[in-house]
């Protein structure tokens, strides 16, 4: 299982990467794997501001549709249309071409209350 | 793994998508020991059947199986089955794992003297191998026996020991169903797995059968629905004599019924319908909901079914599927969704 240790996680399964200012995210190799066969995208709309634990983007598979949830608060800056266009991107790059979307983070302190990937790997162990 | 009535089954094993790709290329198997078995015998056994069954038992030769309904006085489907002719006076029933109970209870309510009828679930395990090379699959498990034909039963003896073998499936691909003793089920499923057969789920199992517009009971089968506004007159025979349901029918078909059952396609990309969607028409009015929905793995368009009213139920008529509050627009198409290839000569 790939969990990249310059990564923040969610319980959720939602990985952050933190730039400055700006947390881009998307899922972990473990939910792709669970989820399987990604099919569908459905991206927040830009300038849309969500609070930390907001369902802010859905993620479908074949059998079922999973809620991604903002993992702290912000204001949505950026969408990956690649995944729009090919949802099966989540799947083959979950770390790189698979991510879902960006915030420009609101309250840094919130950073803290996610795993780091040691905690993460644990916690999927 | 789900909880399927009673049973513990996964929904898949590795990907709906490479399942369901197996199943329409090559050859797929699914477990389906949940599902029920009736045996029905006796000098009265044909006209009980027909009396029970909305198709019409007398059309079947000894070997041949059929799709039929179990309705209730009002025509509404209890459950959808399939009744095989094993012999003159005998025949084997195989019903949905849900309805096990249900059926038995109301069949046996109406059971003459002089038939026999045993539920003989427990004692069955099932598999079902669908998918172009599914014959070929069987070859190998089953060196020198020959299938029965389509829609066909058969039963032989292997070292001793009784084995049943349909030709009918869930999936519109050529394939069987294979039943034998519950206990050696494991070991018949390692073999076709063996020759070349890939484990499928539940998953798969719906994908399949929802691109052939067969249906679910539960999802587009109800007590509250009759097979003429599920569309499947072709099954019910309202000519062969009295039958519980059929006064409902064949008023329904006289004066045709206030609605129907249709096959949706999205007409653009969009978010996977799911059943319970809301549908709405043209105008944007809530009609009704999807029954069934899914992602067409063979096609990726987003497919499903619904009861509408049935002035809207002409091929084209226009619709929106609600998703989470965006509408996609769909339109009502031919059944099915999906043609299977030929099958290979």
């Amino acid at each position: 299982m790939n969990v990249p240790q310059n990564l923040r996680y969610n319980t959720s399964h939602e990985w952050v990467l933190v730039d400055g200012d700006t947390a881009t995210v998307g899922i972990s190799d473990h939910a792709q794997e669970e989820l399987t066969d990604v099919v569908f995208v459905e991206l927040p709309a830009l300038g849309k501001t969500v609070d930390v634990g907001d369902p802010t983007a859905v993620v479908e598979s074949v059998k079922a549709a999973s809620d991604i949830y903002a993992p702290v608060s912000g204001e949505v800056v950026e969408v990956n249309p690649a995944v729009e266009a090919d949802p099966s991107l989540v799947n083959t790059d979950p770390y790189g071409k698979g991510w879902i979307f960006k915030l420009k983070i609101k309250d840094a302190g919130q950073l803290g209350d996610l795993l780091d990937a040691a905690g993460y790997e644990e916690m999927i162990g | 793994m789900v909880p399927f009535a009673g049973w513990n089954m996964p929904v898949q094993y590795t990907s709906i998508m490479d399942e369901h790709a197996a199943v329409r290329t090559a050859a797929g198997i699914f477990d389906i020991s949940h599902m029920g078995q009736f045996i029905v015998s006796g000098p009265g056994a044909l006209a009980w059947l027909n009396r029970m069954l909305a198709n019409n038992v007398a059309k079947l030769e000894v070997g041949q199986g059929q799709y039929s309904f179990l309705l209730n006085e009002r025509g509404g489907v209890i459950d959808d089955l399939i009744v095989y002719r094993t012999a003159e006076d005998a025949f084997f029933l195989v019903v949905n794992a849900s309805m096990i109970d249900e059926d038995f209870a109301w069949m046996a309510k109406h059971q003459p003297e002089d038939v026999a009828f045993a539920n003989e679930s427990e004692l069955w395990a099932g598999m079902a191998v669908q998918g172009p090379e599914s014959a070929a699959a069987f070859e190998k498990v089953c060196p020198g026996r020959a299938l029965p034909p389509r829609n066909g039963i058969a039963r032989f003896a292997v070292d001793g020991v009784d084995m049943v073998v349909c030709r009918t499936g869930y999936t519109g691909e050529d394939g069987f169903e294979f039943f034998s003793p519950a206990e050696q089920g494991e070991a018949w499923f390692e073999k076709f797995i063996t020759a070349g057969a890939k484990a499928c789920g539940l998953g798969a199992r719906d994908t399949l059968r929802l691109e052939m517009c067969y249906p679910l009971n539960g999802n587009d089968l109800s007590p509250d629905r009759t097979p003429i506004e599920g569309c499947f007159g072709f099954f019910v025979d309202l000519e062969k004599g009295d039958f519980i349901g059929r006064e409902v029918l064949a008023k329904q078909k006289a004066e045709g019924p206030a609605q129907k059952l249709v096959a949706l396609e999205y007409t653009d990309k969009g978010a996977p319908p799911r059943s319970h969607y809301a549908v709405l028409d043209a105008a944007g009015n809530v009609v009704s909901e999807l029954s069934s929905g899914v992602l067409s793995p063979s096609t990726g368009k987003g497919i499903g079914m619904a009861y509408v009213p049935a002035g809207l139920a002409k091929i084209g008529t226009d619709f929106f599927v609600d998703v989470r509050g965006r509408q996609f627009p769909a339109k009502v198409v031919k059944k099915p969704f999906y043609k299977p290839a030929a099958p290979k000569a």
